[in-house]
């Protein structure tokens, strides 16, 4: 396990390595407030229960009231982390979580100690301790945190792209004509220019058409400075069509093109 | 090496979305319990998945498929992989008697060092006051403790009204959160390399030996015994433990002698400062009900003799359930 600025990787015993992007303060910071305004609904609603208790008894319902507030402010992270896999309320809103600092299963002791903890992190008032260290600390940890050996990412919902919507194989592509370029070109070209190329293809139909004009001109420049097809391949080719031809022979392999314009 | 992207995307994605949708399910209930199918499923999922994306990191023209498959493989990392010992189910019979006593004698040297702290505390509490009685104010940060001792006494048992009428429960609740909450802080401190803890459980010391001074210099004793151990023997070892907690964990960090990482240090004694953490707090909730039901109440409403009698009934029942609870 090693960390980057702003990720902490993994390699798995199968030899395989992903990273968990870390969360950063002002993210954790906003999810503590939403958290700190849950405990006051919660508390809220504590009060409106004692004060039926309070009916009867007003010295139940006062210590009903302080044993109640004091039980939330204690258990609320340490529960819903539980139940929710290491998130709360706010951490939830803001794709945060809590994981084990080596991306393993989280563990119910983890949780509560990294919770307790925070009677340390929280001085000397408003998380001045846990904030500073969370700047400080390579994997922005808190001092809980690095006693229960946790860290906090950003999880974001990634959405699987979806390569098919492009219909990249819809028409001849002229530049596979010159094989041997085709494939100087898919060992040359770089992920940003292929994320690019991809990015402004699927929202083409939102730019207007100076702008999108321009994009593919500036995009096509880039594809034309890695190789350099004959003219004659590429006469008569758009630069919205040239990005086109490049992104395929970026993503698919020469057979399987070869037997696409067969058919 | 994937020779035809699309082709290889079109082929996974079906196990991708399937394991997306099993950690998805996973994630929505904490109590649900896969079958043993479901499992065996998973743990192939999880493989196929991790297998798709070491091959596409040798195919860095798909950074966004890459950043999908890393997010989806983290996730399953953690469901397939266990943490040390699988969890067990939570019995609070069985931890409190068995496991909390156990845990206790197995750190005992860290309560040891907890209570030679708040003696020595205690000594410097007591040599300050008996030099110079007017340090009170200083010391002392309970104002209805920096009167003279020989008037409380005869205040409190001349009374004629119960003060803490109509308010008992509260007093306890406040007694109950306040004692918790230094507690906990006590232990957290352990975080500090332990000099918090040691800060904290002198301190503490150093307020009981100034009380107990004033109080028996001024020929108080008998009144002194009947409003402490009742439940001050609860108490302060409630208060001693949470100082053990802390050196658990600041032994753990700084890991003299030990060949082990500090993580894996961490890792081993987090379910023991747990469980010690737990122990105070029960003790402490104990605690407060004695000390407003029992302490504040003095001759001749509760004679005193009564009361450290209860106060040593308590502490023997206490170093019994601490020194032979959970042997086998």
């Amino acid at each position: 396990m090693t960390a980057t600025p702003n990720a902490v990787v993994i390699e798995t015993p199968e030899g395989v390595r992903f990273a968990l992007p870390l969360a950063g303060v002002v993210a954790r910071f906003l999810a503590l407030i939403i958290d700190l305004l849950a405990i006051a609904t919660i508390g809220s609603v504590l009060e409106k229960i004692a004060a039926v208790i309070g009916a009867v008894s007003p010295d139940s319902m006062a210590a009903v009231t302080i044993l109640g507030y004091f039980a939330i402010i204690i258990g609320y992270g340490i529960v819903f982390e539980w139940i929710w896999h290491g998130q709360t309320p706010g951490k939830r809103v803001l794709s945060l979580r809590v994981m084990d600092a080596n991306g393993l299963k989280l563990q119910a002791s983890q949780i509560a100690v990294r919770n307790l903890m925070r009677a340390i992190d929280s001085l000397p008032g408003s998380y001045l301790v846990g904030g500073m260290a969370v700047l400080l600390t390579k994997r922005h940890q808190r001092l809980g945190d690095m006693v229960a050996n946790t860290i906090v990412i950003q999880q974001h919902r990634l959405a699987l792209p979806d390569l098919m919507r492009l219909n990249l194989d819809e028409k001849f592509n002229s530049l596979t004509s010159v094989p041997h370029l085709a494939a100087r070109l898919r060992q040359q070209i770089t992920p940003d220019l292929v994320e690019l190329a991809y990015q402004s293809l699927l929202r083409r139909d939102e730019l207007e058409s100076d702008v999108k004009l321009e994009v593919f001109r500036l995009l096509a420049d880039r594809f034309r400075a890695l190789v350099k097809f004959p003219d004659e391949i590429t006469a008569g080719l758009t630069d919205e069509r040239y990005v086109r031809n490049a992104l395929q022979i970026a993503l698919t392999s020469a057979s399987s093109r070869a037997l696409r314009t067969t058919h | 090496m994937i020779l035809d992207l699309a082709r290889f995307l079109n082929t996974e994605r079906p196990y991708w979305e399937e394991l997306n949708e099993l950690l998805d399910r996973i994630d929505r209930d904490r109590f649900e319990r896969l079958t043993l199918q479901q499992v065996t499923r998973l743990e192939y999922l999880y493989q196929r998945t991790a297998s798709a994306l070491a091959r596409l990191s040798t195919f860095s023209a798909e950074p966004k498929t890459t950043e999908f498959l890393e997010s989806l493989v983290a996730r399953a990392y953690a469901e397939c992989h266990p943490n040390r010992v699988a969890s067990q189910r939570f019995h609070p019979i069985h931890w409190f008697f068995k496991t909390f006593p156990r845990t206790f004698r197995k750190h005992s040297r860290a309560f040891v060092l907890s209570v030679a702290l708040t003696l020595a505390g205690t000594a410097f509490g007591w040599g300050v006051i008996a030099a110079d009685s007017s340090a009170k104010s200083v010391i002392l940060p309970f104002s209805q403790l920096l009167g003279s001792p020989t008037e409380r006494v005869k205040q409190e048992e001349s009374a004629k009204t119960d003060r803490l009428s109509g308010k008992k429960q509260t007093f306890s609740a406040q007694l109950m959160t306040n004692n918790i909450r230094v507690s906990l802080l006590t232990f957290a401190l352990g975080a500090t390399w332990g000099l918090g803890t040691v800060i904290m459980l002198f301190y503490n010391g150093v307020i009981l030996g100034a009380v107990a001074v004033d109080y028996i210099y001024a020929g108080q004793i008998q009144f002194l015994l009947g409003w402490l151990l009742p439940h001050g023997v609860i108490e302060i070892p409630a208060i001693l433990v949470a100082g053990q907690s802390g050196f658990v964990l600041a032994s753990a960090l700084i890991g003299w002698g030990e060949s082990s990482t500090k993580r894996a240090r961490l890792r081993s004694v987090l379910p023991d400062v747990l469980t010690l953490a737990g122990g105070f707090g029960v003790m402490l909730v104990w605690a407060g009900i004695v000390e407003a039901f029992v302490s504040q109440y003095h001759y001749p409403v509760l004679p005193y003799s009564w009361k450290i009698a209860f106060g040593l009934v308590e502490l023997t029942l206490l170093t019994t359930f601490l020194s032979r609870a959970g042997k086998v």
